[in-house]
């Protein structure tokens, strides 16, 4: 099977850095080699937040060079512009249609253009999955499951080396117990999103 | 064996296991700071010591006591830690040791997280150490365990030297957890562990006898290997650490890696001879490819000059590798195309021009004790001339608006003496000295002390959180824990400031602002030394009840924004018809206190 280059990004909070290790944990079951590469300490302040994952035979270093990521799956709009400089031309773009505006432009220090972020990666990138995922983690019981929201549409897409089913097993077993049946609706309703569109 | 997704920080902390450590010390700094959080659970287990030292300097000198007893130690920091241990360090390398000592210092090229990104490698040449770069969490994992071999073999400190895309990389490892201690031999008295002059002169001819012996030994070690693909290449790359992995892709990409071979270098200092002589004498060109300082390029230089060699070198001395800043593909890929005379492909057209991006800073967190303390201190020194200068902790956040109450940080515990010289040159000012209760242990009370007995008139605000925020929580010696998790004496830092000598100690709760303004501002004005102690939990920790707030009463909100302009807090957004408390609210009340018009209120519960 083929080497397979991915992005997570977000805002700190939002579980990006557990929906990269459920994939890292996949990927290794499934027999691959893994390297991720993250820079820690602003999770829980509102920083930004991008963990890179490498996965395949014969990797080299943990970091994507520019332009050769597979696939980007973001859990804010802002960050999915943000990090479209490591997607490869045709690589695939999973984003919750999430804006999450800093402090800065309460303050008038910068702005968030919601429409202008839409609009440019409909204009720019072919392969791009919006997902109101938000919403489909509060229908599956909890906001804090949009995680495995994006989770289960990626996995869908059947783009990642790792089967879905194998995901699913991941994810349920990285969480906690008591919250493993929210995590599984959520991981369904994302992969229902995309199989019904 | 077990395969497991491992930090590279955890890797190192299972190296230190399998390499038999019977002392751990350390002070949290990113990107350090996981080994000891791995380390303390495995300390239990296996019953060796792990502390959560004062400052690094204490942890330094707690493993270099440990090793001169004969036991395996071990000791972790950040780069700028090194600074706070250098006088330890010089002289251990004059003492050497007993047992081994293994001192892990995280490098941060960036830099992401720190003041400076200085070059460990360079420190460890300086101190006449021998200094192991790790490529990945794997190679970590088995350096450190090699460095307890090393530094029993040859009697001296080893330190390895990861940097950020290690030590917070993960990498799928075979691991098995496994803990086989030696025989403490025991502390003998010997002249040999007094550093006297007369010991310097006797030791320092036998320290640099030692390099030899310490280049020998890594040249036999594992660490240095070459990637040969023709015997009739005559360019080559020397890569440095984590820079293998960006030299081997950055070839693959330029389409060089047939007719370009690498030689990967694993122990920067002392640098092996025989490998990179055997590499350079068959290559007309060499590319040294390292992070930050051209410390291996130099000795490259310094051999090919040695051994008559016509290589030419090429790094940092001619522009190729930048000095500054973090390496990764895209910049090595840049270095080897120009290295080889390589043309980039074509770039693909324009895409089209991506809107602004807001500006994403880290914040502190809604509820947040730090942000009601310096909105405390911003209004109980109106009226008055108040310079602040801060320190190093999640506080440090203060110097982006709106607070701006940051006016200058240098390094621990800085805050405190870089006041007392603002003093003396502008005894006129008042100034207020701003650090957390880790940064206090960890350099602030000397400076205390000085302030005391140099009778400079500041006042110092411990934002006192009960942990270290900034780092991921650790315990420290004002919070009554161990690294452990174990109870331990909790030290008053209020009681500390008054044995110190000083007159007027103040312990405050930053979110009664009303009390804590009157407080401070009876501080302010006290006639010499004041210390205020800001004591409340760290948001990130501390249970929050579920008192929430919004703007209840919207008509009576009149618009002027003080909220959002005076506090910057993450949960006042703006609405359609003005400021919004979103439901990232914690309860802290700051707001309600801030809002002139009485609009925020409690919210019902639903």
């Amino acid at each position: 099977m083929r080497n397979c280059d991915l992005v997570v990004a977000g805002v700190g909070g939002q579980g990006i850095i557990l929906a990269s290790r459920v994939i890292s944990y996949a990927a290794i079951a499934a027999g691959m080699e893994v390297r991720t590469s993250e820079v820690l300490g602003m999770a829980q302040r509102e920083g930004p937040v991008t963990s890179q994952v490498r996965m395949g035979y014969g990797l080299f270093g943990a970091l994507i060079p520019s332009g050769h990521a597979d696939i980007l799956l973001s859990f804010e709009l802002a960050e999915t512009v943000r990090n479209l400089y490591l997607l490869k031309p045709g690589g695939l773009v999973v984003t919750a249609n999430t804006a999450i505006v800093p402090t800065t432009v309460a303050l008038g220090l910068s702005t968030y253009d919601r429409e202008a972020l839409l609009a440019h990666l409909r204009q720019t990138v072919p392969d791009c999955v919006f997902l109101d995922a938000d919403r489909l983690a509060r229908e599956a019981g909890h906001v804090r499951t949009l995680n495995s929201v994006l989770l289960g549409a990626l996995a869908a897409l059947q783009r990642l080396p790792v089967p879905t089913d194998a995901l699913r097993e991941t994810l349920l077993s990285t969480v906690k117990p008591n919250l493993r049946e929210v995590n599984a609706r959520a991981f369904e309703l994302g992969c229902r999103e995309i199989n019904t569109h | 064996m077990p395969k497991k997704l491992l930090m590279g920080n955890q890797a190192i902390a299972y190296g230190a296991l399998l390499g038999g450590v019977q002392v751990v010390a350390g002070y949290p700094g990113t990107p350090s700071s996981e080994i000891m959080a791995t380390l303390a659970p495995l300390a239990k287990e296996y019953g060796f010591h792990a502390e959560w030292s004062v400052n690094e300097k204490v942890a330094l000198e707690v493993t270099a006591g440990a090793a001169f007893a004969g036991a395996r130690a071990f000791c972790t920091m950040k780069q700028v830690g090194l600074n706070v241990a250098a006088d330890p360090l010089m002289a251990l390398a004059y003492l050497g040791i007993k047992g081994a000592l293994v001192l892990l210092v995280a490098d941060d090229p960036g830099p992401h997280s720190s003041q400076n990104e200085q070059d460990t490698r360079l420190f460890a040449r300086f101190a006449k150490l021998p200094v192991l770069d790790p490529s990945c969490p794997r190679e970590a994992l088995e350096m450190t365990r090699y460095a307890f071999d090393l530094s029993a073999e040859l009697q001296l400190p080893v330190i390895v030297r990861p940097t950020t895309r290690v030590s917070h990389a993960y990498q799928d490892i075979e691991v098995e957890a496994a803990y086989h201690p030696l025989p403490v031999s025991g502390f003998k008295r010997d002249r040999a562990w007094v550093a006297l002059p007369t010991t310097a002169r006797q030791r320092h001819p036998v320290l640099n006898r030692q390099q030899e012996q310490a280049r020998a030994a890594l040249t036999s070690s594992p660490f240095n290997e070459e990637f040969r693909n023709r015997a009739e290449n005559r360019t080559g790359v020397i890569a440095c650490g984590v820079a293998l992995g960006y030299v081997r892709e950055a070839l693959a990409l330029a389409g060089l890696d047939q007719t370009v071979d690498v030689l990967k270098i694993g122990t920067p200092y002392p640098l092996p001879q025989e490998p990179v002589y055997a590499f350079l004498k068959r290559l007309d060109r060499v590319l040294i490819v390292e992070e930050l300082e051209p410390v291996v390029e130099d000795q490259v230089i310094s051999l090919a000059w040695k051994k008559g060699l016509t290589v030419t070198v090429c790094g940092k001395h001619d522009g190729l590798v930048p000095r500054e800043g973090e390496l990764d593909v895209d910049r090595v890929l840049m270095a080897v195309r120009t290295f080889a005379g390589v043309k980039a492909e074509a770039e693909a057209a324009a895409a089209a021009t991506a809107p602004a991006l807001p500006f994403r800073p880290p914040v502190m967190c809604a509820g947040c004790p730090h942000r009601a303390s310096y909105y405390v201190f911003k209004k109980a020194a109106e009226g008055l001339d108040v310079v602040f200068p801060g320190d190093i902790g999640c506080y440090t956040l203060g110097a982006a608006p709106p607070l701006k109450m940051v006016d200058t940080c240098l390094c621990m515990g800085a805050s405190i003496t870089v006041a007392q010289g603002l003093y003396w040159a502008e005894p006129h000012r008042k100034h207020v000295a701003f650090l957390g209760d880790s940064t206090f242990f960890h350099t602030g009370l000397p400076g205390l002390v000085n302030a005391v007995y140099n009778k400079a008139n500041i006042t110092v605000v411990v934002l006192d959180n009960h942990t270290t925020a900034m780092t991921g929580h650790q315990p420290h010696p004002g919070t009554g824990q161990t690294a452990l998790g174990e109870p331990a004496a909790a030290i008053d830092i209020a009681g500390l400031a008054r044995a110190c000598g000083v007159e007027d100690v103040r312990v405050v709760n930053p979110l009664v602002p009303g009390k804590a303004i009157r407080e401070a501002r009876a501080a302010l004005e006290f006639p010499g030394p004041s210390v205020v102690v800001m004591n409340q939990p760290c948001i990130a920790r501390a249970k929050t009840g579920n008192t929430r707030f919004e703007v209840g009463r919207p008509d009576l909100c009149a618009g002027c924004w003080v909220c959002v302009d005076e506090l910057g807090c993450p949960a006042i957004m703006p609405g359609d018809n003005g400021p919004t408390v979103t439901d990232k609210c914690v309860g802290c009340a700051l707001c309600v206190h801030v809002c002139p018009s009485g609009a925020i209120r409690r919210m019902r519960p639903q």
